[in-house]
């Protein structure tokens, strides 16, 4: 059961991926592709808990977290660049 | 070693040490400075004079270090009659050149460089004067032609100070790297490095090939140190040196190092016709060519400069003769030409500092003013004129005995002439000294009132002239059994020649040569107006119009080469070395052929499968879009993320961790750099040129493609498995990667991060250079403020990230902490503090955070590269080799028992340089935006909302 609920999550989170990836490259908007990269982060973390999981091994948790914290700073660093040009002002 | 010999290393290292002292105690006041120079020198001599009773008996004291056998370069120091006269001449003089520096230099002077700058030159000379290995004084050689450099231009608001010192190491330093050639070949004839070796392979050395070219070079290195024609001009342009330079290195000590070279290796390379008709033939001819210029000299120092050339050649045609009479002679000269030009040097200083010039036009009749002065500067320049009663006329008269031996080409009158010429000239020219500056009427247009000098300033000079006049007088007690021990280091095995150092030798050829010299040279000093009259008539080349000449068409042609090879574009430098990769592999692809495929290929999972699509189409992507940067920077955030997925997937957290923590770095940088760039790159290439990249591009990458492809689908055998079984029996962890990291591979990743933190200090160098540049100005008319968000730090990332930065931190500190045992260690958790902290950069605004930070990025990649380096050094107090691991179980009461290793202060080290580069490479380039005109707040929001709360309280 839960490997196939595992499939099943891999395959939305997939293509979730390749969404992210469409919406990167045909952007319209600057906003748009750091949002869809952002997202993209989101889905990698889902991915590699998933991972965690099918494994059965916790060491994935811990670079999920890592991950989740530096992409964080990095739409931040995206976004401000946008916003104001200069990220540390 | 014995007593003997620690005391010879500790001669040679003293110097160096001392070289320390003068810097610090400069703040205790100029003599203290001097006081503290003196005191090394001083303790070296002393040390000498310990060792010269058993070198006066004939032994040679041997000390010997090793350093890199393999090369055979030790560090080995011998002390014989030859080193013990030059040691104590460079010690000796010394002291009294710090005493006369101590009062010759203005307040304005920085002392304490000018010591430390002394000290090491001083112990460079000595090394070379101690070395017995060649590879060792060829060392100390360059550091000599380095420290003489300093000095020269220590006066560097001086153009002429500045020129004369880039001269004097262009041409010393231009002979020293022939004399590298040189001395490799001779140690290669001889099969040592050793000098005492090679002395004793003196017939192998003339018997062999590799002769001449050896001979040559090595003459090459000696002739531009000691200023022998056609290489003498560096020396007059060098007395741009304050005058205790001057004496001290171009009277006595660096530029006889040229001399002293060649007497060390007289028994190994003299004796042979090439020897005689080079050596001697060149030293004749510097010796009347300077005796000659000197005669015409307005400029004392440059007069004694030109002195200086000329009796560096009479020592050289001495040792160029060849018999073991005449380097007995040169040796005994040596000495005398140190007392009487040091105390001239001396007397030209004072005589400039009193006065205020040194122009012989400007002087004359300081015989009463400077009575002091008279009586030193005339027992100097007699002596230097080869007068009886001083010690210059003893050696004078031996030398020109020599001469009257020699025959040159089958023509016994020649040297005779030449070097009665020369004794001429010589005559001439120190009467000129004695006559325009002390005699003659007293004049009232000196620059300044002349007067005697301090004590301190013409003590040293007097106690030269004292030993001028006693060796004159009484030589064979006083120097007697120095030159004799001295002479016998020269002439090696051959035996001692008979020679009397006494004054009246009888009625011989060279006493007659000696009056037709004086009388001579009374002549020309009469005539002396008129032949300055046609001396300056006649066209003659001016040496340092044929340098810069020389200088500015190696310059051109060098430029010519580098322009035509190095054409700025990088995409030619890619291109070139990526193809010549590529055909390299592809050679190396068709060679041998490959084994057979051993491996099945495995089963693509979906994620994998969409991962692998994503880079490509990110690959894509970018080649399409590149010239809008924005978008190249989001698409290679995409490939950064997938990298990462790909290690985590592939098993290799450690490299997730790392990957992910660099790419929001990189990402960071370029973002800071990218808002003061163009935001789009132009387009440059043409459709062929686009279409050759491509090519290329297309080839290195397939070709890495195929290389990976073949290596996953066989087996082969690596250096992993060796790594897994010894990562917790010999490192004590059992994350490998680490353990590799901090352990086998230790020393690797201890050099990665000093390179990591000299980057950054490049980068904030640069940055600096840059914003005091003309880049600054453009930068503070460009206005980038257009169309910009209002909030400059929103209250909700403020919050968000002061909320975070613990959290953030503690997730450093834990990886950093569990890194031996699983993935982490030092530098992921350099990168994630510095992301936490760059986090506060961005949310809380630049100001802000600055006033925040306790410890300099500089000084925490200095902090820690020294706690990784003494850690690694540590090892050497148990016996063991650099960065050798220790590890060992702890009990601290409230926590579990745990493994520590010093890998763990090790990886610390790592940490805090990492830390350090990452931030000073973003708080440099985040410096650009103040210079633009970003105004900076002190405050985390730029709206307080308390103060609304207030204001509305207010209204109401």
């Amino acid at each position: 059961m839960i490997s196939a609920a595992l499939l099943f999550a891999f395959a939305c989170y997939t293509l979730g991926l390749i969404f992210n990836l469409w919406r990167i490259t045909r952007g319209p908007d600057a906003a748009d592709r750091i949002l869809a990269l952002d997202t993209m982060v989101i889905n990698v973390i889902a991915l590699l808990i998933l991972y965690g999981i099918l494994e059965g091994t916790a060491v994935y948790y811990e670079a999920s977290m890592l991950v989740a914290m530096v992409g964080f700073v990095s739409t931040v660093a995206y976004c401000r660049f946008m916003l104001r040009g200069d990220i540390i002002e | 070693m014995t007593d003997s010999s620690n005391f010879l290393v500790i001669i040679a290292l003293l110097p160096f040490l001392g070289a320390l002292l003068p810097g610090v105690m400069i703040r205790a006041g100029r003599t203290a400075c001097a006081w503290f120079t003196a005191f090394p020198t001083a303790l070296a001599l002393l040390l000498l004079l310990v060792l010269a009773p058993a070198v006066m008996r004939g032994e040679t004291i041997h000390a010997e270090i090793e350093w890199l056998p393999q090369l055979g370069l030790t560090a080995s120091f011998m002390l014989d009659g030859l080193s013990l006269l030059f040691a104590g001449m460079i010690l000796g003089i010394g002291l009294l050149i710090t005493l006369y520096a101590r009062f010759y230099l203005s307040g304005n002077d920085p002392m304490g460089v000018f010591f430390t700058y002394l000290l090491l030159f001083q112990g460079a000379m000595l090394g070379i004067v101690l070395s017995d290995n060649i590879l060792l004084l060829l060392i100390f050689w360059e550091l000599t032609s380095l420290s003489s450099f300093l000095l020269i231009g220590f006066w560097s608001h001086l153009p002429e100070g500045r020129q004369g010192a880039r001269m004097a190491l262009a041409v010393t330093g231009a002979g020293g790297l022939a004399m590298i050639g040189g001395m490799l070949i001779l140690g290669d004839i001889a099969g040592s490095y050793k000098i005492s070796e090679i002395l004793q392979a003196g017939d192998a050395i003339r018997a062999s090939d590799w002769y001449i070219p050896a001979l040559i070079l090595i003459l090459l290195g000696a002739f531009t140190k000691s200023a022998q024609f056609p290489f003498h001009f560096w020396l007059p342009h060098a007395m741009a040196a304050p005058t205790p330079v001057s004496a001290y290195l171009h009277s006595a000590t660096m530029v006889k190092a040229g001399v002293f070279l060649m007497a060390r290796m007289w028994p190994a390379l003299a004796g042979t016709d090439a020897w005689f008709y080079i050596v001697a033939t060149t030293g004749l001819v510097t010796m009347v060519i300077g005796a000659l210029i000197a005669l015409f000299k307005d400029d004392l120092k440059a007069l004694l400069a030109f002195s200086t050339v000329s009796h560096l050649g009479l020592l050289t045609m001495l040792l160029g003769i060849g018999t073991p009479f005449a380097a007995v002679v040169a040796v005994f000269h040596i000495i005398n030409h140190l007392t009487f030009k040091a105390a001239l040097f001396m007397t030209a200083g004072i005589i400039d500092h009193e006065t205020g010039t040194r122009d012989i036009n400007r002087l004359g009749g300081l015989r009463r003013l400077m009575p002091v002065t008279f009586v030193i500067g005339t027992i100097a320049a007699l002596s230097m004129a080869g007068i009886p009663l001083f010690n210059g006329f003893l050696s004078k008269e031996m030398m020109l005995d020599a001469a009257h031996d020699t025959t040159w080409a089958g023509n016994p009158l020649i040297v005779a002439v030449l070097a009665t010429v020369g004794a001429l000239l010589s005559v001439a020219y120190s009467l000129r000294f004695i006559w325009h500056v002390f005699f003659g009427p007293v004049r009232d247009d000196y620059p300044s009132k002349p007067h005697d000098p301090p004590f301190g300033m013409w003590a040293g000079p007097a106690f030269l002239a004292t030993l001028v006049v006693v060796i004159g007088i009484v030589p064979a007690a006083i120097v007697g059994p120095l030159v004799a021990v001295a002479g016998g280091a020269v002439i090696g095995d051959a035996e001692m020649p008979y020679y009397s150092l006494k004054i009246w030798h009888g009625v011989n050829a060279a006493l007659f040569m000696s009056i037709i010299a004086v009388v001579g040279g009374l002549v020309f000093l009469a005539l002396h107006g008129g032949l300055n009259r046609i001396w300056n008539a006649l066209p003659r080349p001016e040496a340092k119009a044929i340098f810069d000449w020389i200088v500015a068409q190696v310059a051109a042609l060098s430029r010519r080469v580098t322009e035509a090879s190095h054409n700025g574009s990088i995409s030619r430098y890619l291109a070139i070395l990526i193809v010549a990769s590529v055909a390299l592999g592809a050679v190396a692809f068709g060679g041998s052929g490959l084994a057979t495929p051993s491996r099945e290929m495995l089963p693509v999972s979906l994620p994998v499968l969409a991962g692998w699509l994503m880079l490509i189409v990110a690959t894509g992507s970018i080649v399409v879009m590149h010239h809008h940067r924005f978008r190249a920077l989001v698409l290679i955030g995409i490939i950064g993320l997938m990298i990462s997925f790909g290690f985590v997937f592939l098993s290799a957290p450690d490299l997730a961790l790392t990957q992910i923590s660099v790419e929001t770095v990189t990402i960071m940088l370029l973002l800071l750099a990218l808002h003061f760039m163009p935001k789009s790159t132009p387009r440059e290439s043409s459709g062929l040129l686009k279409l050759r990249d491509g090519v290329i591009a297309i080839a290195a990458g397939g070709g890495v493609g195929a290389l990976a492809y073949a290596f996953m689908l066989r087996d082969v055998d690596t250096i992993s498995g060796y790594h897994l079984e010894n990562s917790y029996t010999g490192g004590g962890g059992t994350n490998v990667v680490n353990v590799i990291l901090v352990d086998f591979r230790g020393y690797d990743t201890y050099g990665e991060i000093i390179v990591l933190g000299i980057a950054g200090f490049v980068i904030y160098a640069l940055m600096d250079t840059l914003l005091n540049g003309p880049a600054a100005r453009r930068l503070r008319n460009t206005d980038y403020a257009q169309n910009r968000s209002r909030d400059r730090h929103p209250l909700m990332m403020v919050v968000a990230t002061r909320v975070m930065m613990p959290i953030a931190v503690m997730v450093g500190v834990y990886i950093f902490l569990r890194g031996h045992n699983q993935p982490g260690g030092g530098f992921v958790a350099g990168l994630v503090i510095s992301i936490a902290l760059l986090m506060q950069y961005m949310a809380s605004g630049f100001a802000w955070t600055q006033n925040r930070q306790r410890v300099e990025y500089h000084a925490l990649i200095g902090i820690g590269a020294l706690v990784a380096g003494l850690t690694g050094a540590a090892a050497w107090l148990y016996n063991s080799p650099f960065l050798t691991s220790l590890y060992g179980y702890v009990e601290l009461p409230p926590i579990e028992e745990f493994g520590i290793g010093t890998a763990f202060l090790f990886d610390l080290g790592v940490f805090m340089t990492v830390l350090g580069a990452v931030m000073l490479m973003l708080y440099s380039l985040s410096r650009i935006a103040r210079y633009a005109g970003e105004p900076i707040n002190v405050d985390p929001m730029d709206y307080d909302p308390k103060q609304a709360i207030v204001d509305e309280k207010g209204e109401v």
